[in-house]
């Protein structure tokens, strides 16, 4: 049985803000069902009463002194950005135009 | 002067320091080399040539000056395209990052900048370290300096096939599931992935970040350890950084020099050394085993239960990790802009950027990752491969109060031909079998050449507990002082 369908590849890309053709979701969708059936091994492992492990250096809270210390100017900041206006990085819209008329 | 290429940095740090060479003079010849075998091997993504011999005429006029800049100044060094250099193209193997130059140094660099080593470029590898054969870098495959048909590991096969080339004597890679010493193993080079917190990952683009660790690569165990020691070491702009100085990885690795490994306990891993590593393989590891064993080492088996679910596990957590870690590839801050006609919204724009952007294997796993965390399939997933996590540290964690370390073949199998397994990505993911419990765990380990398989070099894997990165290089060295090391045919 399959693990994953390509409805469900095309949600999963929409998702991850994937803009994917219709012949990468055909290819996708037979690869991504090979890697999860095998990948679900890990339910033969019985773990329940297990802790999950999320790192592996117990550290938390890690502070610094309340300083201020240099850091990239603005310019700096906004040379690798696609487009920047008045030291901030410029986005398409972001709302439909009903919505913001 | 003999060719400078050839030599150890070791050797060519004490030939700066001496001023029998320059730093110029070195960084000059390993440049040459470059100009004349990278075009077959394809290691480099970037060279950078004047700022090499900026940093060289520098480190000079330093040593001139009498400033002391540790053992390793006026050595040149390859650093994998995943790490950011203020000014310096940074791709990460991507074409959403294609012309990015960032503003700032990673700690990695920015210490290898401190010691006087002199960085030649970038390498290739596989987009966003995903892949074991640097196949998956946008800008095309590296090549195997051993077989030119053949896949050099990955995914920091051009750090691996820059050494093995004499392109470059020393070079860094970063290693999430086996990054660093996969290629070390398939290129007859050493690459040593550090204790998870040892080295700094500032600046390292992130991919799956409780398991990334950047780390030496060389072709010699001391040599890695001298830049173990320049590389690492706490970090406070790096919150999972471990607040401890680097043990002492030089001092190990000539320790293990003299050859006796008397009073070491090693555990080889019984499930790693059954089906699933080619007979060749096989038989250069058990040979490598008895040298041990005539050096003084003893030997006891040692089974790791949960080893086998390593690779699943891995699987789901880097995917997981990668899902979020990507989604600030959006056409807003840096690199790509795709789409964006004036009439789209931000969320298509976005789409279409990443679209264009990534890769693949990219695209495989954060889907994957996107499934492994949403809602419905989180516990059974995510959350069930946490919890094998947590198994496999146990794994360890018994396997070290009865060994020193744990041993086995890093990689199943010997560089294998370009173009053999990018059909079915699971057959590539294969090839970190080995490796990849060892990130799970958060410990160091380290590949060192061990012999050959039908005339390609197979690697020999030594796993310590956390921060004891020290013991591997012990261990590593001895056996390099057993076997020698191993040089490719001629280019």
């Amino acid at each position: 049985m399959a693990a994953i369908s390509r409805e469900e590849v095309a949600h999963l890309a929409r998702l991850s803000r994937l803009a994917v053709t219709e012949e990468e979701l055909d290819t996708f969708a037979g690869q991504l069902d090979v890697i999860l059936q095998s990948v679900a091994q890990v339910g033969e492992v019985a773990a329940a009463d297990i802790p999950p492990t999320s790192h592996s250096v117990p550290l938390t809270n890690v502070l610094r002194e309340d300083v201020v210390t240099p850091c990239l100017t603005p310019q700096e900041a906004l040379s690798g950005a696609p487009d920047a206006e008045e030291q901030r990085f410029r986005v398409p819209r972001i709302l439909d135009e009903d919505v913001a008329s | 002067m003999s060719d400078l290429t050839k030599l150890t940095a070791a050797e060519i740090a004490g030939l700066v320091a001496t001023g029998e060479t320059s730093a110029v003079e070195v960084t000059q010849a390993h440049l040459d080399r470059i100009a004349a075998v990278d075009e077959r091997v394809h290691a480099f993504l970037h060279v950078d040539t004047e700022g090499a011999l900026a940093a060289a005429r520098s480190v000079d006029e330093r040593l001139a000056a009498g400033d002391d800049l540790g053992p390793l100044a006026g050595v040149p060094v390859a650093v994998k395209d995943v790490l950011t250099t203020k000014g310096v193209p940074t791709t990460v193997g991507s074409k959403i990052l294609e012309g990015w130059r960032p503003p700032y140094d990673s700690t990695v660099v920015q210490r290898l900048r401190e010691a006087g080593t002199v960085m030649l470029g970038k390498t290739n590898m596989d987009e966003f370290a995903m892949g074991s054969s640097t196949e998956y870098s946008a800008y095309g495959p590296t090549r195997n300096p051993w077989d030119l048909d053949r896949i050099p590991g990955g995914s920091g096969g051009g750090s691996a096939a820059a050494l093995a080339a004499y392109e470059a004597p020393l070079s860094i890679g970063s290693d999430t599931g086996g990054s660093i010493r996969q290629p070390g193993a398939v290129t007859g080079t050493v690459g040593a992935k550090p204790t998870y917190g040892g080295t700094s990952r500032y600046g390292l683009v992130a991919f799956s970040s409780s398991l990334d660790t950047p780390g030496p690569c060389a072709r010699n165990v001391l040599d890695a350890a001298l830049l173990h020691q320049v590389i690492g070491g706490h970090d406070p702009r790096d919150s999972t950084s471990i607040p401890a100085p680097v043990p002492d990885v030089v001092g190990a690795a000539k320790l293990g020099a003299t050859g006796d490994l008397t009073g070491v306990k090693l555990g080889v891993v019984t499930e790693f050394t059954g089906e699933g590593a080619e007979p060749g393989v096989m038989a250069a590891f058990r040979e490598s085993v008895e040298a041990l064993a005539k050096l003084g080492a003893e030997i006891v088996e040692i089974s790791c239960p949960h080893f086998k679910y390593a690779l699943p596990a891995y699987y789901l957590i880097a995917p997981s990790e990668c899902s979020s870690n990507l989604a600030r590839f959006d056409g807003v801050r840096f690199g790509l802009r795709v789409g964006d006609d004036g009439n789209r919204s931000l969320e298509e724009v976005m789409s279409l950027t990443r679209e264009a952007g990534f890769g693949p294997e990219v695209k495989r796993r954060i889907m994957i990752g996107t499934y492994a965390l949403s809602s419905g399939y989180y516990d059974a997933y995510y959350g069930q491969a946490q919890k094998v996590r947590t198994l496999i540290t146990r794994d360890f964690t018994a396997a070290f109060e009865r060994v020193d370390a744990l041993i086995s073949p890093t990689t199943p199998f010997v560089a294998f031909p370009i173009g053999s397994r990018t059909a079915d990505p699971y057959q590539m993911y294969l090839a970190d079998l080995f490796t990849i419990p060892t990130n799970l765990y958060g410990g160091p380990a380290i590949s060192v050449p061990c012999g050959l398989s039908e005339g390609l070099p197979v690697g020999f894997q030594i796993m310590a507990p956390t921060m004891a990165d020290d013991r591997m290089y012990r261990v590593a060295a001895a056996l390099e002082s057993a076997v020698g090391t191993f040089t490719p045919p001629a280019l």
